[in-house]
């Protein structure tokens, strides 16, 4: 039986059929989406808090606004997520508890700091920009809310990717210390943006699985190949360079070689040892702390109200 | 132990193939209910399943779903419905429920052969 249930279930997927929350499902495919998912949930609400920083010091009202919608964007993206993940039956609650104690891992790339305005330019084309070659073949991830999901997270990451390149733009045009400043953000996020895209494929030992599963369609490594062939291109534009002597185009395998990723930094960065590991975890576990006497009176509010309601009907 | 069971959108009860059971409600007894989130994204055209979020009543619910669903225009009506009020058919029973449909084609249209001199039909 178990069999059975197994070969019909890779048969929807081998068929492109989407796998709904109230099929059956591999017990261990819908544990690597909840981890995946929740993550991936995590990620876009620690990824509001480096940006966030610059909100009240944002040059103008223009970019203020921006980065306002932009901030905005990654809370309703966290919030799409969390809510696919709870289909595969965890909780919300369990979600954010695993978030706080630290069992459960956010992108390594939130634990760098801000600290210049050209950071969140950086942020933008980088590290957005990686997200999105992650994000795109998510749409069509075998697991239907988490697909769903992704088509609208996409559909809002494009703004977030050029708002990055246009501010880099700017500044590089700009004074000789606003050139500096770009190159500056350039140096420092280029290499965690590389490391987003996670371990390289003998590394990583749940790719083949998900792989198979559909719910990953790219392996990490082609998927960062991809990033460093655009980006390459993309840097000439604003006249600045990529912090790797050993980059340089491949005219045989018509891509862009590049040189070692400093694996050690990743893991440490991972395993909480990145410089603002501690700093986001204490925000996010101050500003949850901080708002349950709104989550407790909203309840109390909306328990009288209905209870005064039920009174009324009897 | 006893199972106490919670609602997702499209929960269907108890079911041995069933993948949103859990075991304990502990972690959850401080969440606010979930809510399903529907749209209707040009008057004329349907409310349409958007997604889900948490919220402590109907009102703070559709205030919410402004929030997350429609930053870009995408709705001018809002539904939301509490995600246990939502009753759904068993996947397991797909067969028995659409299959009969399969062998009655004359329900199409194209299932009529006619002369091509027929006109407008």
């Amino acid at each position: 039986m178990e069999k059975n249930l197994e070969t019909i279930f890779q048969d929807k997927i081998d068929n492109e059929i989407k796998i709904e929350p109230k099929d059956w499902m591999p017990e261990k495919y819908r544990q690597t989406l909840i981890r995946q998912i929740s993550q991936h949930a995590h990620s876009e609400i620690v990824g509001m808090l480096p940006e966030g920083n610059w909100i009240t010091r944002a040059p103008s009202l223009r970019r203020k606004a921006i980065l306002i919608a932009k901030v905005q964007d990654e809370a309703g993206h966290g919030l799409y997520l969390y809510s696919a993940a709870e289909t595969l039956g965890i909780s919300r609650d369990e979600m954010y508890d695993q978030l706080h104690t630290g069992k459960a891992k956010y992108s390594s790339i939130f634990n760098y700091p801000t600290l210049t305005w050209a950071d969140i330019g950086a942020i933008g084309w980088l590290v957005d920009g990686a997200a999105i070659l992650n994000q795109i073949p998510l749409c069509r991830t075998s697991f239907g809310p988490y697909a769903r999901a992704m088509v609208r997270v996409c559909k809002e990451e494009s703004f977030h990717q050029r708002q990055g390149f246009e501010l880099l733009l700017t500044l590089s045009k700009g004074t000789e210390q606003q050139k500096a400043m770009c190159q500056d953000a350039i140096n420092r996020w280029w290499w965690p943006s590389l490391m987003m895209f996670g371990p390289s494929d003998d590394a990583s030992p749940n790719t083949a699985q998900s792989m198979q599963w559909k719910i990953k369609r790219f392996t990490n490594d082609e998927l960062r190949q991809k990033f460093v062939d655009m980006i390459a291109e993309q840097v000439k534009v604003l006249n600045m360079t990529l912090p790797d002597k050993d980059l340089k185009w491949n005219a045989e395998t018509k891509h862009y070689d590049f040189g070692k990723i400093n694996w050690e930094e990743f893991w440490q960065v991972i395993s909480g040892n990145g410089p603002c590991n501690k700093q986001r975890l204490d925000t996010r576990k101050k500003a949850w702390a901080d708002g349950a006497w709104v989550r407790e009176a909203a309840s109390a509010y909306a328990e009288k109200k209905a209870a005064k309601q039920s009174m009324h009907a009897a | 132990m006893i199972a106490i069971r919670k609602f997702y959108y499209g929960d269907y009860g108890e079911s041995k193939n069933g993948t949103a059971d859990i075991s304990s409600s502990n972690k959850t007894k401080n969440e606010w209910p979930l809510w399903e989130v529907f749209i209707r994204s040009k008057q004329g055209l349907d409310h349409k399943h958007a997604g889900s979020l948490h919220a402590a009543d109907a009102a703070m619910a559709i205030e919410n779903a402004r929030d997350v669903y429609t930053r870009r225009m995408e709705g001018l009506s809002i539904w939301v419905v509490e995600s246990k009020y939502i009753h759904a058919s068993n996947p397991d029973d797909a067969d028995a429920l659409y299959d009969p449909a399969n062998d009655k084609a004359y329900r199409h249209p194209t299932f009529y052969n006619l002369p091509d001199a027929v006109k407008h039909m």
